[in-house]
């Protein structure tokens, strides 16, 4: 009964945030913003919702929110710390750095700490590239990461 | 013989008639502007090697296979998305091109199985086309990184692993399958589902690498949204997508052009062939009613041909009670023959008579009619358009002087706006409405008027601008409400009216639709329809560009059924949407050839060509040919005939491809006519509900094993052809002939073009069609005769056939069956996708996975009330009888009124609905029936009983054994 409660409560809200948005021109990526907002992540039972009142098929609205990485399909942890990953990173080490942060956190990308405090993710290219290699924690961006920038990290994120 | 084979041009035809001329190759050709290179070069005769393009969707140029050098451009463009421009110069093969589609070639093979020999494509598969077409030898990629191909993957410590990109095969669906392992990720299959079924049930999931097609939302494909349509098995160039009955039994090696035996669409399918079996069936691109498209029936379900209960010999028994004996062909024939005589002499002439199908073709029911007329010298034939589109017949006869359409299908191409009254196309003319929803994709406005809330109301990219959700039985009303906004608002087109109609006809009926009491305000109290709502739908139809207004059974099957369809000739008369493109009236006919049948005389009033029986010049040209006095008094309608049958008048019948105990309304009354006669002769496929009531059982043939032809809803006479001989031994034709001949009648048909050669020789819109004629032209719309000589496409362009349009007044009388304490709800009917008319061939086959029982359709505020569950069983009943059925609880209905389909006899809706008919034609009011529904412990005893009974009559005699 909980998990039913539970979707027909996030059905209401997204059928309220859809209600906000769908006057914008081109509205389902704004509205899949939103939706992360508030949740946290995209919950499947978003979808056919959106899908209904867009009047686009539940198959679109899927090919949309799986095309984009940033769409997150579960909850995060508390942090979600991105490392890139694209070649003028990797050509400055970025490699070692996120094993080494995988090794203090025990877990690989696209997964949450058991405590749920922090999810890992790679990501392509944040226009850091001077800055080499870079990463972001919770939407802020960091620089030329070193050993003791990994231990900040984890320490931050360990709080 | 050998497969049909079709050119694919890559890329669909441009319509400009601007011309352009490009260089390929060396070779000139000229193709209207805005065609792309692929096209130009095939229609060159060069074909550029492709996968992601096909002509049946718009380009997309994502497999970079197409690629072209342009003399003057740089780099090597995909031909599929470049447009020709006047004095382009196209290298299609070259050095640096046959490099890159090596490469490209190379990276496919790359991810995709070489299992060639055991895959199921084999030899109809693009790909392996592709590798061939460009050279590809060798693979320097290996299989042994990341891969969709193969379930286990070499891990880390070279040990087998789980490979999680491989996804398993989907066989959900019950005609197709869908290997995601053998998928290229072209596209093709997602953008059929987009452009040409318009369902958008398809994807592509995730993104580069990740990329796969997803039904649904990563569902298979029988959970997402498909329909099976099957375009997207035509569109896959790989295994991937692929028939069923390919996997078991091979690729075809024979095709016949035929036409489909399911609705009034009448969509053209290449019948595909291994020596006798029936391979698959693939829409025909140059089908004019379909263009390549098909629907879940037409396309798959056409497993009942060889059903094990379809029957194959001659029955006879002398009592209903008794089991069937099976005959040699002449002992049935020399019964009937005998036995219909015997009535005749003992109860008169008028006392036998028959029903013809609207299932067989023009030849077989012209056949039937002749029977009647020649044989049994009465006019006693009837058929079950009786039941469905009588009134269609008679109001557009009256306002117009054509009981036909007056538009093709191409012609809602041209529309603006689009009126759907009492119909769902997307369930019954699912291929029409693609093609509809085509055009209100690319921005046309849609009115519906109807109770439901039906698919065409809303669904993914269609949306109606009006839904006028009238309480059933108050279309009339309505219709003429509309018609009171396009007067009373000054909307309607007087130029066109006074050249094309009578004007003081106009005046009277404007001077009546004036009336305030027929005011939407004031309609709008007893059709719930807000005024704002018919306001607004008839501004936009009278102002909105092309207007065209299709209609289906939710028009006709009321006690006013004629007078809605004056209503609609009307306004489309009021507005000036007749005789163009894009515009005019259209019944949506239910079955194949419902159109046919009426053409082919088969109303007793009326000859072939729907002339009256009392025309003196017309019965002389058939007594001369046929040398026998025909009678110039209309015979019997169906329920005259069961009338007469209770009275004791009518002891015989013949009927052909009609169930009309499951399909007729009131089904006591239906049962009591048979039960009274004393030679029922059915011919069919199976021992249908109305084979109960037999003497004699004729085994019918199918579609596939008959030559002929089928007129669909847009007047199209469309060739059907023999593709297997028939599995019971007779075509039916040749079966009518033959009891003909036992009737001492002097026929000699030896094939059905002789019989269409006589229905041109005394049918004046036929005149000009011939089987040679068929053949050259494909198809072609009556009229056909000298006048036009192509056929006619769009009637009333010059002029209404009758002379001037008339407007007729269409004064609303409520119904007499009327709610009340004991019957407060409105039930109404209609169809489901994958079920067809009374089921007799779709409940045998395997689409019975998306309806295997009618359900009833009910408010959640209803079912509320009455404490009614999701899916609980509910009793249905009525003033003429009740049944049992499963409740869904939907939304689709509005509040008072219930809904559901008739496909299944155990359920068997007519038990319920009344015998009110249209007054003008006996059309049964199927749309409305006052009911009450409650709750229920399981099926009626009724529903038990007749599980037995059905048994009991339907037993056959063990044959035995020889001396």
């Amino acid at each position: 009964m909980i998990m039913q409660a539970q979707s027909t409560e996030i059905a209401t809200q997204t059928r309220a945030i859809v209600e906000g948005l769908k006057g914008l021109e081109g509205p389902l990526l704004p509205i899949l913003h939103e939706i992360q907002e508030e949740f946290g992540y995209v919950p499947q039972e978003s979808l056919p919702v959106i899908a209904d009142e867009l009047n686009l098929s539940n198959a679109e609205v899927h090919g949309v929110v799986t095309f984009y990485h940033d769409y997150r399909r579960q909850p995060a942890g508390r942090h979600v710390l991105k490392l890139c990953q694209a070649e003028a990173c990797q050509s400055m080490g970025s490699d070692a750095v996120a094993d080494r942060i995988k090794r203090l956190l025990g877990i690989g990308f696209h997964e949450t700490t058991l405590d749920g405090a922090v999810t890992l993710e790679p990501v392509y290219c944040l226009g850091l590239c001077a800055c080499a290699p870079a990463a972001m924690l919770d939407g802020e961006v960091i620089g030329s990461i070193d050993e003791n920038v990994i231990d900040e990290i984890v320490a931050e994120v360990r709080k | 013989m050998g497969l049909v084979q079709e050119i694919d041009y890559g890329t669909p035809a441009s319509k400009s008639e601007n011309m352009v001329t490009i260089t390929v190759d060396g070779f000139d050709v000229t193709v209207p502007e805005g065609t792309s290179v692929m096209r130009a070069s095939m229609e060159a005769g060069i074909s550029i090697p492709k996968l992601c393009a096909t002509d049946m969707v718009d380009a997309f140029g994502s497999c970079r296979l197409c690629l072209v050098e342009i003399e003057g451009r740089n780099g090597t463009p995909s031909s599929c998305t470049t447009p020709v421009v006047p004095g382009m110069v196209v290298h299609t093969q070259t050095g640096r091109l046959k490099d890159l589609r090596r490469g490209v070639m190379e990276l496919y093979i790359s991810d995709h199985p070489l299992d060639c020999l055991t895959c199921a494509a084999n030899g109809d598969c693009e790909l392996q086309d592709m590798a061939g077409a460009v050279g590809l030898r060798d693979v320097r990629y290996g299989y042994d990184g990341e891969n969709h191909v193969f379930a286990k993957t070499r891990g880390a410590l070279n040990d087998s692993v789980a490979n999680i990109r491989y996804m398993p095969k989907d066989e959900s669906n019950p005609y197709f399958t869908y290997d995601p392992s053998k998928c290229i990720v072209c596209s093709r299959c997602v953008r059929a589902c987009e452009e040409v079924q318009g369902t958008f049930a398809l994807t592509i999931e995730g993104r580069g690498f990740d990329s796969r097609v997803s039904p649904g939302m990563h569902q298979n494909f029988l959970e997402s949204e498909c329909v099976s349509c099957g375009a997207c098995v035509q569109a896959c160039p790989t295994g991937t997508l692929v028939e069923k009955s390919v996997i078991e039994i091979g690729v075809p090696e024979r095709s016949v052009v035929t036409t489909c035996a399911y609705c009034g669409v009448g969509c053209s399918f290449k019948a595909e062939m291994r020596g006798d079996e029936l391979v698959r069936m693939v829409p025909y691109k140059d089908g004019k009613a379909n263009r390549g498209h098909s629907c879940v029936k037409g396309r798959f379900a056409y497993g009942y041909a060889s059903h094990k209960e379809r029957i194959l010999n001659p029955m006879i028994r002398e009592k209903i009670t008794d089991p069937w004996r099976e005959v040699t062909w002449e002992e049935a024939f020399a019964h009937v023959a005998s036995e219909f005589r015997r009535i005749q002499y003992q109860y008169g002439r008028e006392a036998i008579g028959g029903i013809t199908s609207s299932r067989c073709t023009n030849e077989e029911t012209y056949l039937v009619q002749k029977l009647i007329r020649q044989g049994f010298r009465n006019n006693n034939v009837d058929t079950c358009a009786r039941v469905c589109h009588s009134p269609t017949g008679y109001g557009l006869g009256q306002a117009f002087g054509t009981s036909a359409g007056t538009q093709d299908f191409d012609s809602v191409e041209h529309s603006d706006v689009v009126m759907v009254i009492g119909a769902n196309p997307a369930a019954a003319h699912p291929v029409f409405a693609s093609r509809m929803k085509k055009r209100l994709r690319q921005g046309a406005k849609l009115i519906v008027i109807d109770p439901r809330r039906t698919e065409m109301v809303k669904s993914p990219h269609v949306e109606a601008e009006h839904h006028l959700a009238l309480r059933p039985g108050t279309n009339v009303a309505v219709v003429t409400a509309l018609a009171h906004v396009i007067v009373t608002e000054g909307l309607f087109d007087e130029a066109f009216i006074r050249e094309r109609c009578d004007w003081s006809e106009f005046e009277d009926y404007a001077e009546f639709v004036s009336d305030p009491k027929r005011s939407p305000e004031e309609v709008e109290k007893f059709t719930g329809v807000p005024a704002e709502e018919i306001r607004g739908a008839a501004r936009l139809y009278a102002t909105g560009g092309n207007g065209a207004i299709y209609y289906g059974l939710g028009v006709t099957e009321h006690s006013q059924g004629s007078t809605t369809v004056m209503g609609i000739a009307n306004l489309a008369m009021l507005t000036g949407n007749i005789g163009r493109k894009g515009v005019g009236v259209n019944p949506l006919r239910g079955q194949n050839n419902v159109q046919g049948s009426c053409d082919m005389g088969s109303f007793p009033h009326e000859f072939p060509g729907y002339r009256h029986v009392s025309t003196d010049a017309v019965r002389e040209t058939f007594e001369k040919l046929w040398g026998v006095e025909l009678s110039d008094e209309p015979g019997l309608r169906i329920p005259n005939m069961l009338d007469a049958a209770v009275e004791g008048s009518f002891r015989g019948i013949y009927i052909q491809g009609e169930d009309i105990l499951q399909s007729d309304p009131d089904t006591k009354h239906v049962s009591a006519g048979l039960a009274a006669m004393e030679c029922v002769v059915v011919h069919d496929l199976f021992l249908n509900e109305t084979a109960r009531f037999a003497h004699v059982f004729l085994p019918g043939s199918t579609f596939l094993e008959k030559d002929g032809t089928f007129t669909n809803a847009e007047r199209r006479i469309n060739r059907v052809r023999k593709v297997m001989a028939p599995k019971n031994g007779l075509a039916d034709w040749e079966v009518t002939q033959k009891l003909a001949q036992a009737m001492g009648l002097d026929w000699n048909y030896a094939h059905p073009s002789q019989v269409m050669d006589e229905i041109a020789a005394t049918t004046p819109s036929f005149a000009k069609v011939s089987y040679e004629y068929l053949e050259q032209m494909g198809s072609v719309q009556w009229p056909c005769n000298e006048a036009a000589p192509e056929g006619t496409p769009i009637v009333h362009m010059d002029g209404f056939v009758r002379g001037k349009g008339k407007f007729i007044r269409t004064e609303y009388v409520p119904t007499d069956e009327k709610t009340g304490p004991r019957f407060p709800l409105l039930l109404t009917t209609g169809r489901i996708l994958s079920q067809y008319n009374v089921g007799a061939q779709t409940r045998r086959t395997e689409n019975v996975v998306w309806h295997d029982e009618d359900v009833l359709e009910i408010h959640p505020h209803d079912a509320e009330q009455r404490g009614i569950r999701e899916g609980d069983w509910v009793r249905l009943t009525s003033r003429a009888g009740e049944t049992t059925l499963r409740a869904q609880i939907t939304d689709r209905v509005a509040p008072g009124v219930v809904y559901t389909t008739f496909h299944h006899p155990d359920t068997q809706a007519n038990v319920i609905t009344t015998d009110f008919s249209d007054w003008a034609t006996n059309c049964p009011e199927y749309k409305v029936t006052a009911v009450q529904v409650g709750p229920s412990n399981g099926p009626s005893e009724w529903q038990r009983d007749y599980q037995e009974l059905s048994r009991q009559t339907r037993r056959i005699a063990p044959l035995e054994a020889a001396e």
